[in-house]
């Protein structure tokens, strides 16, 4: 077991290592140049001032080398100053880490609220035209454009019966809890509606499977009452392999939000990352796609590991081939 | 290889999943509809690129079936250009992916070894990644920067390729694994051994024998990928980071929506029922192939779905 984190765990570096270098090359890439940006405004700077400012920042040098520069900076923490927002990078980050957190837990916790029961009702009779039915809801889950669903719980919502806001986060005037509350309905719901398709089909497929395992045919023999027998017996084993991954599933979660929270106007990492690279901000771009980056490889390790953990039938040993 | 009636077999179990066969019927529809928009345009005697100030928004009326943009333009005419790009933007990521997956699954799940682990590392690598900020840079790189004259990067169907290419390098590996998976479960089966006793080359084997038997799934794959392209391609246009107007998409039609929203609702509607349609058909679809191709499916025998 220990050999197979440490070995997922250098895996996870590793992939977040040339990560990190892909994305300063394509940031790189994009068009645009900070010191272009930077004297924008100022019609009194010179051809050698620019080329001054350019040696003074390093641009002019290899792109290797502003990597290693750029790595080691970072390595002690420093991530550099935001652009857009002037202010170090990370003082802008965390907050809106937090956001986006807070989004996706509440909007989790939903959907696993909802998606739980209706798995399992849809498990108990395979083929029943209700079952049937939630099969094709949960198709339309998964096949609806997240910023289409938005646009439709707006229109529905908050044009025609102004019951919700259409985007922000709090009253100016206000800020309580439950303003604050009032303005996450709309962003919540539109983040949870793939995830109810997507874990309502995880449920029903593991209750399907427990449901025909020798000891719940043990269970239904010696009389125990049938709810229990769901409830209880299978229950526990189907679900948590399923709610542990479907809950680590960060990757999605995080691409969700993205779309949510600019269509709200939820002062999210999603949201940040897009007006970093539509804004030409580097610093915060980089920063903000590395964190985006190490959260998902930290979540699907936590998910591996708990597979492992909770299910005896999967083995750690690391493949080596098929 | 299939045999015929094995192919008989599959057709009959398709004609049972009802879903999937009117999402046949609705792609094929949709398709037939969209080829025709250019004689569409000339028997309503409309222009679909016609801009016309004075009739902005305008409700559905016996010239404009589904009424105008906020331009003045067509809206079912635009609906129908729209589809031609997303839906040829869809299949063709879609094909992309399924033949790079597929040569790289081929080729990893034959040989094994280090190959083997590199390229499935490196898939691992891609699917373990945060997908859309990746899309989001990878979209906002500047096309001359990486050395495309500026006249190919200034041109309108430059971002439609773009978008292609950039969809096709995160959406290969699904397929590549698929593909490995197939390739291991029949490395070892009595043929291709038999085939390699022949002294046949691994190339030979590989497209001979082991591909028709890892068609099935890779169909499969291939025909999910086209709705997720497409689920793709809408978010980024939308964004404005995917396909760049004049040329329209379904995505990037609804990219001025919103701010119209109270004024022109229907705007808002008609781009994103398409996309939907589209996208829960080939899922539909995919999954119909699915029960089809694969007689041990636990719906395959006998019981609806």
């Amino acid at each position: 077991m220990v050999g197979f984190i440490v070995s997922r765990l250098t895996q996870s570096a590793l992939v977040l290592l040339v990560m990190s270098f892909l994305i300063y090359v394509l940031l790189g890439l994009m068009p645009g140049d900070p010191i272009d940006l930077m004297i924008g405004a100022d019609p009194d700077v010179t051809a050698e001032d620019v080329a001054r400012l350019k040696a003074l920042q390093g641009v002019d040098r290899p792109i290797m080398e502003r990597y290693a520069n750029w790595l080691e900076r970072v390595l002690v923490g420093d991530l550099g100053y935001s652009r857009l927002f002037s202010r170090p990078v990370l003082e802008v980050l965390v907050p809106r880490l937090a956001h986006s957190l807070v989004l996706m837990v509440v909007a989790l916790v939903l959907s696993l609220a909802i998606a739980i029961p209706i798995g399992i009702y849809a498990a108990r009779w395979p083929g029943s035209w209700t079952d049937q039915l939630i099969n094709l809801v949960c198709f339309a889950g998964v096949s609806i454009p997240p910023f289409w669903l938005a646009l439709l719980l707006i229109l529905l919502f908050a044009v025609g019966l102004g019951v919700f806001p259409a985007s922000g986060m709090a009253t100016v005037s206000d800020g309580g809890l439950l303003d604050r509350a009032h303005y996450m309905v709309l962003p919540v719901l539109t983040l949870a509606f793939a995830g109810i398709a997507g874990y309502t089909r995880h449920t029903r497929a593991a209750m399907i499977e427990v449901m025909r395992e020798d000891y719940v045919r043990t269970a239904r023999s010696k009389g125990v009452a049938e709810y229990k027998v769901v409830w209880k017996h299978a229950l526990r084993n189907a679900l948590l392999p399923v709610v542990t991954i479907s809950a680590l599933d960060f990757g999605s979660l995080f691409s969700g939000a993205l779309v949510t929270e600019t269509m709200f106007a939820w002062l999210g990492m999603g949201k940040t990352i897009y007006d970093a690279v539509m804004g030409n901000d580097y610093n915060l771009a980089l920063a903000g796609l590395l964190l985006a980056t190490v959260v998902t490889l930290a979540a699907n390790i936590l998910a591996d590991i708990s597979y492992a953990l909770l299910d005896p039938r999967i083995t750690y040993r690391v493949e080596r081939r098929g | 290889m299939a045999s015929a009636r094995n192919l008989d077999m599959s057709w009959r179990r398709f004609l049972r999943h009802r879903l999937a066969l009117v999402s046949l019927v609705v792609l094929v529809t949709m398709a037939i509809l969209i080829a025709f928009a250019p004689a569409i345009e000339t028997g309503l005697g409309l222009d679909a690129e016609e801009v016309d100030l004075f009739a902005r928004l305008a409700a559905p009326n016996p010239i404009h079936w589904l009424g105008t943009d906020e331009l003045g333009r067509d809206l079912m005419l635009r609906l129908l250009h729209g589809g031609q790009i997303s839906l040829f933007v869809g299949i063709s990521a879609a094909l992309a992916s399924a033949l790079i997956g597929s040569v790289l699954g081929l080729i990893s799940g034959y040989h094994g070894g280090r190959i083997d682990a590199a390229v499935m590392r490196f898939a691992d690598g891609v699917i373990s990644l945060p997908l859309l900020p990746l899309l989001i840079v990878l979209a906002a790189v500047d096309p001359v920067k990486l050395g495309f004259p500026e006249a190919v990067a200034m041109s309108e169907s430059f971002s439609v390729y773009r978008i292609i290419a950039i969809i096709t390098l995160v959406s290969w590996p699904t397929v590549a694994r698929l593909a490995r998976a197939a390739t291991l479960s029949i490395r070892h089966r009595t043929f291709v051994e038999a085939a390699r006793a022949q002294g046949f080359g691994a190339t030979r084997i590989m497209l001979r024998h082991i591909l028709p038997n890892a068609a099935s799934p890779i169909l499969t794959a291939a025909t999910l990928t086209v709705g997720n392209v497409i689920l793709v391609e809408s978010v980024l246009s939308f964004l404005g980071l995917g396909v760049q107007p004049p040329v329209p998409s379904w995505g990037n039609m609804l990219t001025g929506a919103q701010d119209l929203i109270s004024e022109a609702p229907a705007l808002a509607v008609w781009p994103g029922v398409l996309i939907f349609l589209t996208v829960i058909a080939f899922n539909l679809l995919g999954d119909g192939l699915q029960v089809a191709l694969d007689p041990r499916h636990p719906t395959a025998r006998g019981d609806s779905s």
